[in-house]
This record gives C-alpha cells, structure tokens and sequence, in this order.
C-alpha cells in the first residue's frame, strides 16, 4: 500500500482553476521535491492532501484511506510565517501544541506527551533550547521547531511547505540532512521548495508542478532544458538551466 | 481621603452601594484580564472596540423597556460578535471597513433609542462613562455567575485557544473546529465586555479588555504568568482607581483606566529584560541592545553553522 496516493485530482480557488489532472505517489523512505515557481499551486496541493481545501474531481489516499484532517499519518509543517512567533511561548509548549488535536477536549498532556514532544525534540536537536521562547530563536532553529511539531504526533508521512525558504546554504544543508535521515526512517517525506539546488542536492525523486504535474522522476532523469523552461516559465538562456545542466 | 476611611465607607449600611460597585469592578476587570490575554496576543482588540460599541442600541432598547442592562447588551454585543466572526473567516476579505461602518452605525442607532427616554442625558453620561450608583443586586449575581462561566470557559478551551492563536492552518489540518473557537472566543470577549460596561462606561472599557493584558505582555515571556499578572493587574486598578475616585470625586471609569495605564507605562519602563529603561541600565555605554543576554546554548554549539542570533 503506498503512503500517499493523489489520483487525477481537480482544485479551483476562487473561481479559478488552480490545479488539473494531478496524479502523484509517495512510498516510505522517499524524500520528493515538489518543485515549482510561485503560485504553482504547491501549498494548494498540500492543502487538498491535507484535505482542509475543496476539490472539484479526483481523490487523496492515505495509507489507502481517504484524507480527512485530524489524522495522524500525516505530519504537516506549513510555511514559516504561518505562525506567530512573538507569542509568549517555550520551544517544548509549541511543540505540544501539535498534539492539541490529538489531546482532545480537556485533556492535560500527560507523560506520554510530554514523552513525544521529548523525542521530536532530540529528533531536530533542539533539546537544549527546549525552555527558550520561540521569539528568540534564528529561522533555521523555527524551522527545526515546526518538524518536531509535526513529529510530536509520530506521523509515517510529512508534509513541508517551503522549509528552505529564507534561509541560509549552511542551515538549509543541515536540514536537508535532517529529512533525509527521517526518509531514512521510513517515513515519507513530501516537501516543496522553489530551491532547485537544494532539492536536487537533497531529494530522492522531484516532481515538477506548474498548475499541472510536468515531470515526475529522479533528478538525472531530468536534463531535458524543455521541463524546467515550461516549469518555471524561464527562457532558454536562464541560469537556472545551466544550473540543471549542471548537476 | 486614607484607606481606613475607605474601608469604613464601605462598610456602611448607607452607602451599601459602594461595595457592590467595588465588587462589580473587581470581578470584570479579572475576567477581562484574563480574556484579554487572547485579545492583546491575537491582535484582534479591533473585536473589542466593535463589540463595545454594538452592545449599545441593546443596553438603550432595554432601558427603554426597563430591562436588564447586562442582558441587552449581552444580546446585541453577542450578536455583533457572530456576524464578526463570520465575517473574519475569509482572511483575503478587508473586514475592518465593514466592521467600522457597522459599529458607529449600532452606535447611532443606540442614540436614536434611548433619546426617546425621558430623562435619557443622564443615563446617556452613565453608559458612557460608567457610574458606581444604581447598580442593582440582580446585576451583581448576573455578573458574577457571567464571570465564573466565562473563565471556566478560557480554562476548559484554553490549550484549542492557543492553537488556533500560534498557527490556524496547523490547527486545521490537526482537525480543530477553528470557525467555532473563533466564535466562542468572540462571545467571550463579548461578555466580558458587556458585564464591564456598568461601572467603566462604554468609551473606556476597551481599556479594561487591553491595558492590564499588554502590561503583563510587557513583563513576562510565558503565557501561564501574563494570564495571571493580567487579572491581578486589572482587580488592583479597579481597587485603587475606585478608591481614588471616591476620595477625589472623579468619574470612576475614567480614574480605573488611568491607574491601569500608569500601571502599563511603569511596566514598559521597567519590565525585567525589554523594559525601556532596564535595557538602558544595562547597557550603559550606548550599545546597540540585543537580546543575547544568556550564555549560548550547546546545541547552538553543536551546529556552529546554525546562526542563533535571535530573529526579531
Ligand atoms: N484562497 C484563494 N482564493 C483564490 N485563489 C487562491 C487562493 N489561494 C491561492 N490562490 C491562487 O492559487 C494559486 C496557487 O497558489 P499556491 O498554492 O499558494 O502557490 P504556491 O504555494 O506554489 O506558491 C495562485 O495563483 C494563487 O493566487
Ligand atoms: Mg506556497
């Protein structure tokens, strides 16, 4: 059974139609690279995974189950700056917030909590700075705390949007290390970027996403100038060719 | 005036009207401070000002009817609060000029309603302003039983509540019922509004719902602490603002906010580690103040290429 299965789906927002004819796969221990230009619909196809926006034709499984919100396959990890970061929160009470939804109505974490939230914590080495309020940490150490979030629940599939966005080589290589060893562990690890070196240097497999899926496959599979061109809706002459060119 | 003749007047049979007032002031502020906690971190004080002005045609329609003034306002400022909620629900929607043309709106219209009053310009001065007089013991239990509800509402929904403050779309894939949060949250600030009305007064509660939640914004990192300092903060203004202005004669609303104010402005002087003045104190020789006050953390040391210099 695989992971993640997206069969021929259809999504319109506003009116307009955003995403066509999307079929994508995800197994455990992949790590893709959803890869497109702003406005690609990459975030409205997590969401459509995720289940929290309407779509108009085709399907999302889930480990062969419909997705609905609420489950816990699924780790999400949205963009950076959809959370508040100057709220007056420690790095550990951010991360048990990920289990609000599993805690239910009026239940206090207990030490099994506080035991996941521990080990999302180690998992994105931010044991040390557990107690510091999020305010004061540096864009990298946000972004660690949002995967811990979204591993507090142990999820098999994770879902990030944009997680090198904004952030230096050297902070985006470690993370790179980072999902690549949770790929390592079985999960499977979908992630969107417009970073192209990045996802090339990091990604098992990269799927190209303009509206529509334009290519699926690993990164060598990938040289033909035409899919990146039509991808980004650069010229020939763009640096980002010479750039697939060469790697 | 001292406080030993303060505490007399309050306890004397003749003036039985002075400790309901007092009690009346202590209860709302703690209940607002609390509330205001989600307001002052959420941002959405915009929600207070409108539900503070909305719940006035209701508090007009119910002195013409010789209702009660709780339950009037409680019935508009609720019902403001829905059409908010459902309105701020579609984020790429300005709401704030609807909710401006609509607020002064209700507001007229309450002008319109309680002119029709005989004798309505006093009463008018009392909504506006607030007034420690006529309150009557019906009000007082209403007011009380409102706040307990209330806060063991924010208790029970609290950890929901701060989801859904620290990232909405996280808190919808977690497969929380936001738009409901919202809503009840709404309805919260919009009691706690509504009880607070009597003795601050329309124009100023909004004072009640921010200024003792910024001030302990102000003096603490962690939310369990600001929703502690929050309420104590604004039961000693409306102590000590209630005293001042029994032995002055001032308007007891506008002498409530002031002591929470001069309250806020010390806290924004001398807050522990981002009060104005601390800073100054500790960096004496004009640096440029940052916030690396503490030693570095070994997993920053650890990850050396990890720039952890705070962002802010
Ligand atoms: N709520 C919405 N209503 C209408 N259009 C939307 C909405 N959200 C996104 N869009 C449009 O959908 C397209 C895809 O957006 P998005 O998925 O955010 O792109 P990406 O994440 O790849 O940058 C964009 O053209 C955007 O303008
Ligand atoms: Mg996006």
């Amino acid at each position: 059974m695989r992971a993640l299965e997206v069969d021929q789906l259809d999504v319109d927002l506003g009116g307009r139609p955003v995403l066509r004819d999307i079929c994508l796969h995800l197994d455990r221990g992949e790590l893709v690279g959803l890869l497109g230009p702003n406005g690609a619909g990459k975030t409205t196809l997590l969401r459509a995974i995720l289940a929290l926006t309407r779509t108009r034709a085709g399907r999302v499984l889930v480990e062969g189950k419909p997705s609905r919100p609420g489950r816990s396959e699924i780790g999400y990890v949205p963009q950076r700056h959809e959370f508040t970061w100057d709220f007056p929160i420690s790095v550990e009470h951010a991360v048990m917030s990920g289990r609000t939804g599993r805690l239910g109505l009026l239940r206090r974490p207990g030490v099994a909590d506080w035991r996941a939230v521990g080990d999302a914590l180690d998992r994105v080495h931010l044991t040390e700075l557990r107690r510091r309020p999020v305010g004061e940490l540096s864009g990298g150490q946000r972004q660690r705390v949002l995967v811990a979030r979204a591993l507090a629940l142990a999820p098999r599939i994770l879902l990030l949007d944009e997680p090198f966005t904004g952030l230096d080589m050297p902070t985006q290589e470690l993370l790179g290390q980072l999902f690549t060893s949770l790929a390592g562990e079985d999960h499977a690890v979908l992630m969107t970027t417009h970073d192209l070196v990045a996802a090339v240097d990091t990604c098992t497999r990269l799927v190209l996403l303009n509206g529509r899926i334009i290519a699926d496959g690993h990164p060598a599979d990938l040289q033909d100038a035409e899919l990146w061109t039509k991808t980004f809706g650069v010229s020939e002459t763009s640096p980002l060719l010479k750039l697939v060119r060469a790697t | 005036m001292s406080i030993t003749d303060f505490l007399t007047d309050l306890l004397n049979p003749d003036l039985a009207f002075l400790p309901k007032a007092l009690a009346i002031a202590v209860m709302s502020s703690i209940v607002c401070g609390v509330v205001g906690c989600y307001v002052v971190l959420r941002g959405m004080a915009f929600i207070g000002d409108a539900v503070a002005h909305a719940v006035f045609p209701g508090i007009a329609v119910a002195f013409v009817l010789q209702g009660s003034l709780v339950l009037g306002g409680a019935v508009a400022g609720v019902a403001t609060a829905l059409l908010i909620a459902i309105f701020a629900q579609n984020r790429r929607v300005k709401e704030d000029s609807i909710i401006g043309v609509f607020l002064v709106g209700a507001f007229a219209l309450g002008i319109v309603i309680i002119s029709q009053a005989p004798g309505y310009a006093g009463s008018l001065q009392q909504f506006l302003f607030g007034s420690i007089t006529g309150i009557p013991d019906r009000d007082l239990y209403l007011v009380g039983g409102a706040g307990l509800v209330i806060l063991g509402l924010v208790l029970a929904l609290h950890k929901e509540f701060v989801a859904v403050c620290l990232d909405r779309e996280m808190s919808r894939s977690m497969g929380l019922a936001v738009f409901w949060l919202d809503i009840v949250l709404y309805v919260l600030v919009t009691l706690a509004v509504v009880i607070s009305l009597q003795t601050i007064g329309n124009i100023l509660v909004l004072a009640l719902l921010i200024t003792p939640a910024a001030a302990a914004r102000l003096l603490t990192d962690r939310l369990g602490v600001m929703m502690l300092l929050a309420p104590v903060i604004g039961g000693a203004s409306a102590t000590v603002g209630l005293y001042l202005s029994w032995s002055y004669d001032t308007p007891v609303g506008g002498t409530i906010v002031l002591v929470a104010t001069a309250i806020f402005l010390a806290a924004w002087l001398i807050a522990p580690r981002h009060g104005l003045l601390t800073k100054r104190w500790r960096r004496p020789s004009g640096q440029e103040p940052t916030d690396v006050t503490r030693p570095m953390p070994l997993s920053d040391l650890a990850h050396p290429q990890d720039p952890s210099l705070p962002v802010r």
